[in-house]
């Protein structure tokens, strides 16, 4: 079937098998690579990416329910080379060690950061359940905070 | 620098293991099934510094200058999360006279000829590197300044250098411009290296080399990899233990959109498609048929680890532990055991590979890249030097990737259409076809004497092979060494205090693959060993902390071990008594000669174990990045938590089941503790193992701080059933 959608601020349009999960469009025709296959059942939250704002999560979600929607990835986050404030904070509490469920984490961050945005450790606690093998829990929990504040700074400068 | 010709060789660092290995061969399996000669290996493979094998004397082999004056290190060992890019980067910039920015560290294809001949694993890499490397860079530093003086016009002696510019006679000439000038090397005697206190970099918080790639999601794992005119394959894999592969039925698959070709092989049977999904889709049409001898259940398992089965060999024995213990009144025995663990790592084993008619490429994460190149090459009938592997990061190590026929298997796929094929295991498979933690199981006994100090003790455990059956493992190690190096990490007696201790490690080769996963015997057996010790403390009635300090032996190792256990009790503000409802609990360990001790603080909630704190001491020796030291003791810490309260893969009607995350319960962002402090101690002036040892600990901490809450003593992993 075919399908429409808007990537990153791109418009894309296939024609494909409409069943096709998300994630493997992104991937392999598109060839963004920044979001991760981790589980194929939606369990680990590392091919998380945006749908309309909302945190996805791309192996499990069939093509043709992103049509005529408007679809951000990791690669889409930052603003060119201004990074987006999550992966600001990402970068000043070096986060990452093997790095490959961080683009999933960041993208669930910067979603829930949307509908809270100074969440609280339980917040986070509810909300950022994705896998991250290296643990770096820690870490991201710090990074989370310092993001929201990042966030919350920005918007001030914005408004005065 | 590829016009570089050495002329003069370094000499090489010393070769403990490996020659003490090879001597063993030489003289013969026998010799060293000897009791006394089977421990004084085994006290040697515990102590010994792992020394790097491969190239560790031409320098163009490791650097590579380019016109924009930016240096590229040739890295043979892989970086998959443990920060070893950064620290060679450091190692490396700083005997450079560079600039960190300016290097830029990639991982070494074996085309470039610098290979790791054994593995990137066993928190080895920085150490290893630490003297070879400088003395390289020094080199290679040097090279450059002879040139200059030359090109310059002028005495070396005139010379000075910073950031890749060497200045003298009033000119300056950047490292990427004397390269360009220069067709013949001379490569100089090793300089003097430089001292601790002339470094820039190591030693400072530098961020990761890989951070900004990282944080924007940059393709650079070996799932991202891909080849003009590539094609997706799929390998059928058996969900049973012990499954042999009989044939299969593809007849629906050979017809089925976008297949291109149904691979059949005596072992496996798989499907080359047009898209991933295409050819996952026509795998599940298969009929495989596979044997299987038996219908496993967790039952027929924990019955096979029991200490007493199997064959066991001493590892460690002073005194007469056995004596006393045997022979004499109020001996203290307690027995722990440990689960099958899984991997778990999130990017699942895959390759890309490209087999033309006489050569191959393999790209792959991968821990060993050398015995990956020689078994594809097997496979497909080539010389090893026809096959070139190209590293990627790693999405998650932790000895998963230690094995790696899955690039073979692709290398067959690809053969078999002449095109690149690009295949990886699904989430099931990799859970079902893992190489797990073995499951363990440990009986302590001691005995006090009259002042409430240990006479004598002893650890007695048991456990699925680790590095016996793999292949970094020559096979004749194990009927030299009886026992399995890997299984027994962790599982000596570090309180040399006492008069009378042994170890007893008894093998057992279970019916599933087990092997490497991050930091070996050493989770399980500290669990074991640290409990009990503060089972001990407790009868003794003192302080568990104390109770430790006062089994210590009177050497370098014993004061850096005692000098953790006083750190990190001080950092916490020990205290061996409940408040607002939280208690401590204390445990320590030493690993390839990094000693490492926890407290943690834990409270019960929901009738579940809540970690709130936990603050680690460790002595890693010199320490190269302070930063990257606290994540591997962070990270450490929560996947050591993760394995010691939730995780555990059981046996059910011949499959090892959870095969998915979220069964397969780990910690998440709730149950990590939100508080970790690290206290780094640097009594030692080399860098030693970073990545493994803080895992030691954990388990044990955990559990004694539990038992003063609840009063029950959980000797079982994982500690909170899920």
């Amino acid at each position: 079937m075919k399908i429409s959608f808007n990537i990153n601020g791109q418009p894309q349009s296939l024609d494909i098998d409409g069943n096709t999960p998300l994630l493997w469009v992104v991937r392999d025709i598109l060839d963004l690579k920044g979001t991760k296959f981790g589980c194929g059942k939606a369990a680990c939250g590392a091919c998380t990416l945006h749908v309309d704002g909302e945190a996805v999560r791309a192996c499990s979600y069939a093509v043709k329910y992103a049509n005529d929607k408007r679809i951000t990835t990791i690669e889409g986050l930052s603003n060119g080379d201004e990074l987006h404030p999550v992966q600001q904070a990402w970068m000043e509490e070096i986060v990452p060690q093997c790095g490959y469920c961080q683009p999933g984490f960041m993208m669930a961050t910067a979603a829930l950061l949307e509908q809270i945005p100074n969440p609280t450790d339980e917040d986070i606690d509810n909300n950022i359940v994705n896998v991250c093998r290296c643990a770096t829990y820690y870490r991201m929990r710090k990074a989370i905070h310092r993001a929201a504040s990042i966030q919350s700074q920005n918007t001030k400068t914005q408004t005065s | 620098m590829s016009n570089a010709k050495p002329k003069k060789k370094f000499s090489r660092r010393k070769f403990i293991i490996r020659s003490t290995v090879g001597v063993g061969v030489a003289i013969g399996a026998t010799y060293f099934t000897r009791p006394l000669w089977r421990r004084s290996l085994a006290g040697l493979l515990n102590s010994a510094e792992a020394p790097y094998v491969g190239n560790t004397d031409e320098p163009r082999l490791w650097f590579e200058v380019t016109a924009e004056n930016q240096v590229i290190l040739n890295s043979p060992k892989v970086e998959m999360g443990q920060g070893t890019f950064t620290g060679l980067a450091q190692i490396a910039a700083d005997e450079l006279e560079v600039d960190i920015q300016q290097i830029k560290v990639i991982h070494a294809p074996t085309a470039s000829g610098n290979i790791d001949g054994v593995s990137t694993g066993g928190s080895t890499s920085i150490s290893s590197l630490w003297q070879p490397l400088r003395e390289m860079a020094a080199t290679m530093r040097e090279m450059l300044k002879n040139e200059a003086a030359k090109q310059l016009g002028t005495e070396v002696a005139d010379l000075s250098v910073e950031n890749g510019v060497v200045t003298g006679n009033g000119q300056s000439l950047t490292y990427g411009e004397i390269v360009k000038a220069t067709t013949e090397w001379e490569v100089p005697d090793v300089p003097t290296l430089k001292k601790a206190s002339e470094y820039k970099f190591v030693g400072q918080p530098v961020p990761r080399v890989d951070l900004k790639d990282k944080v924007n999601g940059a393709p650079m794992f070996g799932m991202d990899a891909s080849l003009p005119g590539m094609l997706f394959g799929a390998v059928v894999r058996p969900d049973q233990i012990g499954a042999t592969f009989v044939g299969a039925d593809t007849s629906e698959a050979e017809n089925m959109p976008g297949v291109v070709k149904v691979v059949r092989e005596p072992d496996f049977v798989g499907v080359v498609a047009t898209s991933r999904m295409a050819a996952e889709q026509a795998k599940q049409t298969i009929k495989a048929e596979w044997t299987t001898d038996r219908n496993w259940q967790s039952s027929d398992i924990e019955a096979m680890i029991k200490v007493g089965k199997g064959d066991p060999v001493t590892i460690q024995k002073t005194g007469r532990p056995k004596r006393i213990l045997d022979n004499e009144e109020d001996v203290l025995t307690a027995e722990f055991t440990s689960p099958i663990g899984a991997h778990a790592q999130l990017e699942p084993n895959g390759a890309v590979v490209h087999v033309e008619a006489d050569k191959a490429t393999v790209i792959i994460s991968t821990q060993v890249v050398d015995i990956t190149r020689k078994e594809v090459a097997d496979r497909l009938g080539l010389d090893p030097k026809a096959i070139n592997i190209i590293p990627t990061y790693l999405g998650g190590g932790f000895g998963r990737r230690l094995h790696t026929p899955n690039a073979i298997q692709a290398a067959v796929l690809s053969k078999a259409v002449g095109k690149p094929v690009k295949c990886f295991f699904t989430r099931k498979e990799e859970f079902q076809n893992d190489t797990f933690r073995p499951p363990t199981h440990h009986i302590l006994r001691g005995k006090l004497d009259e002042k409430g100090k240990i006479k004598a003790i002893e650890h007695n455990l048991s456990s699925g092979d680790v590095m016996f059956g793999s292949p970094l493992f020559p096979g004749i190690a194990a009927p030299i060494l009886g026992a399995d190096v890997g299984a027994w990490r962790g599982g000596m007696i570090q309180y040399k205090g006492i008069p009378n201790f042994r170890a007893v490690s008894w093998r057992v080769k279970l019916p599933f693959a087990t092997s490497w996963w991050r930091s070996l015997g050493l989770l399980a057996n500290t669990f074991a060993i640290e409990s009990f010790m503060d089972e001990l403390a407790l009868k003794a009635g003192k302080d568990p902390v104390q109770f430790r300090l006062e089994h210590i032996q009177d050497d370098k190792a014993g004061y850096r071990l005692s000098e953790v256990i006083k750190a990190a009790a001080k950092k916490a503000g020990w205290k061996d008594e409940v408040v607002n409802g939280r208690a401590m609990g204390f445990a320590a360990s030493t690993d390839a000669n990094t000693p490492c001790a926890h407290v943690a603080e834990v409270s019960i909630e929901n009738g579940e174990i809540k970690v709130h704190k936990v603050t680690c001491a460790i002595d890693p020796g010199m320490v190269v990045n302070p930063d990257q030291v606290r994540a591997q003791c962070e990270g450490n810490i929560i996947m050591g938590q993760s394995a010691a309260m939730y995780e555990r893969m059981i046996v059910k009607d011949g499959q090892l089941l959870p095969s998915i995350y979220g069964p397969y319960r780990m910690a998440l962002m709730r149950d990590a503790p939100k508080e970790i402090d690290v206290v780094i101690l640097e009594n030692d002036d080399a860098p030693g193992a970073v990545g493994e040892p803080p895992m030691g600990p954990i388990g044990a901490a955990i559990a004694n701080a539990a038992f003063r809450l609840t009063k029950e003593r959980l000797r079982s992993l994982p500690l909170v059933s899920s």
